[in-house]
């Protein structure tokens, strides 16, 4: 497998306008013959099919939910960045570039990151024209608040509901389009494979999940917006039905996955409270910028935290990082709680948790500038746990959020198979081996309403439109495929039901392979996951008939991908015998325990080529190199 | 505890559909109402029975997928929360909890708690979105918003499609869902222009999708899990009559 990467040479400043002068056009006549499938319906896969369709294209969209505004981009709370410099600090592109550049460890293309930079702008432009409503200051102007892992403010945010706001901006320009004919939305829709015709992907089977019914859609390209698989790890704060099955199906197809091992942990959840549940709640990093994190400085002090004297408590972020205190990066965040945690200093009796306070926040700036800016998000947590934090610290924890890897693409945005295309949280490309905070909304949205439209139209310029047959040997050969694959899920007929199974994996992925890793665990992974995948399908209980509406069939053919999938994710993370952003070895680090990079041996994205059912997949390599940001020991002290 | 749950359970929109009765479910309090549905359907599944469809997703009351109504109430007795967010704290040991689906001509039962809501997009694609070209947009801070404006917009917006409005009214209107998306883009000056268009466009595809008319019961805002208000209907009324008025 040959990985070229398409960045243009020259002077970054100048590399995407350069490029964009340089790829091909679509005869704005000739548009209406292409069509493009998009799968996936949130931030990236919403503003993609809204932008092609006023390009022109045909568009058929998909998604699993029953409407495209539900997509998980919606809870996105905090905000999304843009180097717009409307507070005067000092910001511009370079500073976006070079801090989400160093966020990400060095492990991000610097092409990539320097486009995205130069594109927020624009982000924000297009979003406040379609009427997303912003928070604003008295004179009119726009506010920002600042983030983690910077030193200026360039959020952009919508109260804690910022997500929402944006994909409701994208989602009503999906449905106008919708409306004009020009987009077909087929929701409650499943993709279960790629069909390719002679190497180039040009449709996809889907299962109807309200009639089980099977169908076959060609188009002149495919893009996959089917977002990350943080669900591998059972609990995260992802939805319920967010899961890997769309990129991995295309993995298998010939897609190669990059980088499975960047996944990040969000410092600021709710801790786990009990064996039933389901999902981990997220409590935005805004939060940071008022609230101060804090354990007793007392092993095992359960008072109550209104009775343990300032003396005794411990800031230990603002301790350990002086110049950026409670809004270190996420990875650093998260592991300083875990570290407290394990030297017990937990505030949660028999779990494990640490305190966000707003007490300083409300003495300076009064209860209601603090309610005002995060109401909502105090009474979502007064509403999963009883408690207010206007009168008592919240009680937080890290848990699995996002996924940096995913299919590997070029600038274009295409995989490693032509004419199938991935953006926004489904590949790979621009935040290395940590995101930093309003980073994903700006990614999404910029892949889908100015960077894959246009890359888009280089392909589609090179093929002959109009391609729609789907009565070929290919489309016959892969839908056989899918239906196998599901009449075998459904002839186990074992007795442990798909959630059970899929709960155990989580445990095993994120007890050897979450926040910390080590060789050894990571190899005890590499035994367990197996025996799981073996009792899978043996025991595995699937009622009901695939000709018909089957929520334990979708189930279980989600955590089987999970299952296979999991093996690449951590067979990434030992092969990577280095610390980097979110992925910590214990193996490797500094004496300031903080991440030890190996340059010398493993800057570079890894490309993961599938080789066949039950081999070992091959490693490739894309090498990185730095020559506007040098790279360095992070430091946030 | 303990809890014992009537959970509606139909096949199809075609289907009569009736009770099923599941005594004696053991719960914590610290689970959440879907997190108790989860448990009854992995018993089910562990003894091959068909399990009992609902729809969920960001299980944080956000994605506006969930939803049943629960004791008569939709999406429970939580004041302001969804479905998700309910949590078996507010019952007690012993307590028989009734579950049916959202019930609105306009809303077909798919399956037990499952319902189509598409309704609510085609609303939607009729005029609650504003026109604006991709690569069209002026400076974002070239048209200055005030913050009141900004924030009242911004509480409209807030809705997020659940359907408890349509299951609350004794009339079903989806007055309260379609005056949300009117009043957040009309009140901003963004929307401006498409300003008519677009609330007699909504109102006349809310009424051809089949709700009814709005009689001003209010029931709408108190089901309300964002706790959107109807001073956004009088809105709409407002933008309506003087839309119709301009039209002729």
């Amino acid at each position: 497998m040959k990985l070229d990467s398409k960045v243009p040479g020259g002077p970054i400043e100048t590399a995407w306008d350069r490029h964009r002068q340089s790829i091909r056009l679509v005869n704005p006549a000739n548009k209406r013959k292409y069509k493009v499938i998009v799968v996936g319906t949130g931030l990236a896969g919403a503003s993609a099919s809204a932008t092609l369709a006023q390009l022109g294209y045909n568009v058929e969209a998909f998604c699993f939910q029953d409407s495209a505004r539900r997509a998980h981009s919606i809870a996105a709370q905090g905000g999304i960045n843009a180097a717009k410099n409307y507070q005067n600090d000092g910001d511009s592109v370079w500073r976006l570039f070079y801090d989400t550049v160093k966020g990400g460890d060095f492990r991000a293309r610097e092409a990539n990151v320097y486009r995205l930079a130069q594109v927020s702008v624009n982000i924000i432009d297009q979003c406040v024209a379609q009427g997303v409503p912003f928070a604003r200051e008295y004179g009119g102007m726009l506010a920002n608040r600042s983030f983690g892992g910077a030193l200026v403010s360039r959020t952009f945010y919508a109260k804690g509901q910022t997500g929402q706001q944006l994909l409701l901006g994208a989602y009503q320009a999906l449905q106008e389009q919708v409306a004009a004919g020009k987009v077909k939305l087929n929701t409650r829709s499943e993709m279960l494979d790629i069909v390719k015709i002679d190497g180039k992907a040009k449709g996809i089977i889907v299962r109807n999940l309200l009639t089980g019914e099977i169908t076959r859609h060609a188009a002149d390209a495919v893009v996959l917006a089917s977002g990350g698989y943080g669900n591998v790890f059972y609990l995260s704060t992802n939805a319920k039905g967010c899961n890997v099955t769309a990129t991995w199906r295309a993995y298998k197809r010939g897609a190669a996955f990059a980088n499975p091992c960047f996944t990040q942990i969000h410092p600021t959840c709710l801790p786990v409270h009990g064996t039933h549940q389901s999902k981990l709640t997220l409590m935005s990093e805004s939060l940071r910028n008022d609230g101060r994190v804090w354990v007793p400085k007392k092993k095992g002090d359960f008072r109550a935290p209104s009775q343990i004297p300032e003396d005794e408590r411990d800031y230990y972020l603002e301790r350990m990082y002086p110049t950026f205190g409670n809004l270190v990066p996420r990875d650093v965040a998260s592991r300083a709680a875990k570290k407290m945690i394990d030297a017990g200093h937990t505030v949660v009796e028999g779990g494990q948790g640490v305190y966000l306070d707003f007490a300083d926040a409300i003495q300076r700036l009064g209860a209601d500038a603090v309610m005002d800016r995060y109401g909502n998000l105090f009474e979502m947590y007064e509403r999963i746990t009883g408690d207010h934090p206007l009168k008592t610290p919240m009680k937080i924890y890290p848990a699995s959020h996002y996924t940096m890897g995913g299919l590997w693409v070029d600038y274009n945005l295409m995989t490693t198979v032509p004419g199938l295309y991935a953006i926004g949280e489904a590949n790979f490309s621009d935040h290395g081996a940590n995101r930093l905070g309003a980073s994903a909304l700006m990614q999404g949205l910029a892949d889908g309403y100015f960077v894959l439209p246009y890359t888009i139209g280089d392909f589609l310029a090179g093929e002959t439109a109009g391609f729609r047959d789907t009565n070929t040997p290919e489309f016959d050969q892969i839908e056989g495929e899918v239906r196998g694959r599901l009449d075998a899920l459904l002839s186990v007929g074992g007795n442990t039901p798909a959630e059970t199974l899929h709960r155990e994996l989580g445990k095993v992925v994120w007890d050897r392979s979450g926040m910390a890793r080590t060789e050894e665990g990571l190899k005890e992974a590499l035994e367990l996951i197996p025996e799981i995948k073996e009792r899978f399908w043996k025991e595995v209980s699937v009622p009901g008939t695939g000709a018909e509406l089957n929520m334990s069939l979708e189930k279980a053919g989600r955590v089987a991908d999970f299952i296979e999938f999991s093996e690449v994710l951590v067979r990434d993370a030992l092969t990577r015998d280095e610390s980097c952003g979110a992925h910590f070895r214990l193996e490797h680090v500094t004496e300031e325990g903080e991440a030890k990079r190996d340059d010398e041996n493993f800057c570079h994205g890894a490309v993961w080529e599938y080789t066949g059912e039950g081999n070992v997949p091959t490693r490739h390599i894309e090498p990185l190199e730095f020559n506007y940001v040098k790279p360095s020991q992070r430091s946030y002290k | 505890m303990k809890v014992n749950l009537r959970i509606w359970r139909q096949n199809g929109p075609g289907d009569k559909g009736s009770f099923q009765e599941f005594p004696n479910v053991e719960v914590t309090p610290a689970m959440s109402f879907l997190e108790m549905l989860d448990v009854v359907n992995v018993s089910l599944e562990a003894e091959s029975k068909s399990v009992v469809a609902f729809d969920s997703d960001c299980r944080e009351g956000i994605c506006g997928m969930c939803g049943a109504v629960v004791n008569g109430i939709p999406h429970g007795m939580g004041q302001r929360s969804t479905l998700c967010q309910l949590h078996m704290r507010s019952f007690n040991d012993g307590d028989t909890i009734t579950i049916e689906p959202f019930r609105a001509k306009a809303f077909p039962v798919i399956k037990d708690l499952m319902v189509d809501r598409s309704a609510f997009d085609r609303i939607i694609g009729a005029g609650g979105f504003v026109t604006a070209r991709v690569g069209s947009a002026p400076d974002a801070n070239a048209m200055p918003i005030g913050k009141d404006v900004a924030d009242e917009a911004m509480d409209a917006a807030t809705c997020i499609g659940c359907g408890a409005c349509v299951a609350a009214c004794p009339n079903a209107s989806a007055m309260l869902f379609t005056s949300a998306k009117v009043s957040h883009l009309n009140m901003l000056p963004q929307g401006g222009a498409q300003k008519d268009a677009r609330v007699l466009d909504m109102i006349a595809q809310h009424d051809e999708e089949g709700f009814g008319a709005c009689r001003n019961y209010s029931e709408c805002e108190a089901a309300c899990p964002k706790g959107i208000g109807v001073n956004f209907i009088a809105k709409l009324n407002r933008d309506l009559r003087t839309a119709a008025m301009r039209a002729r």
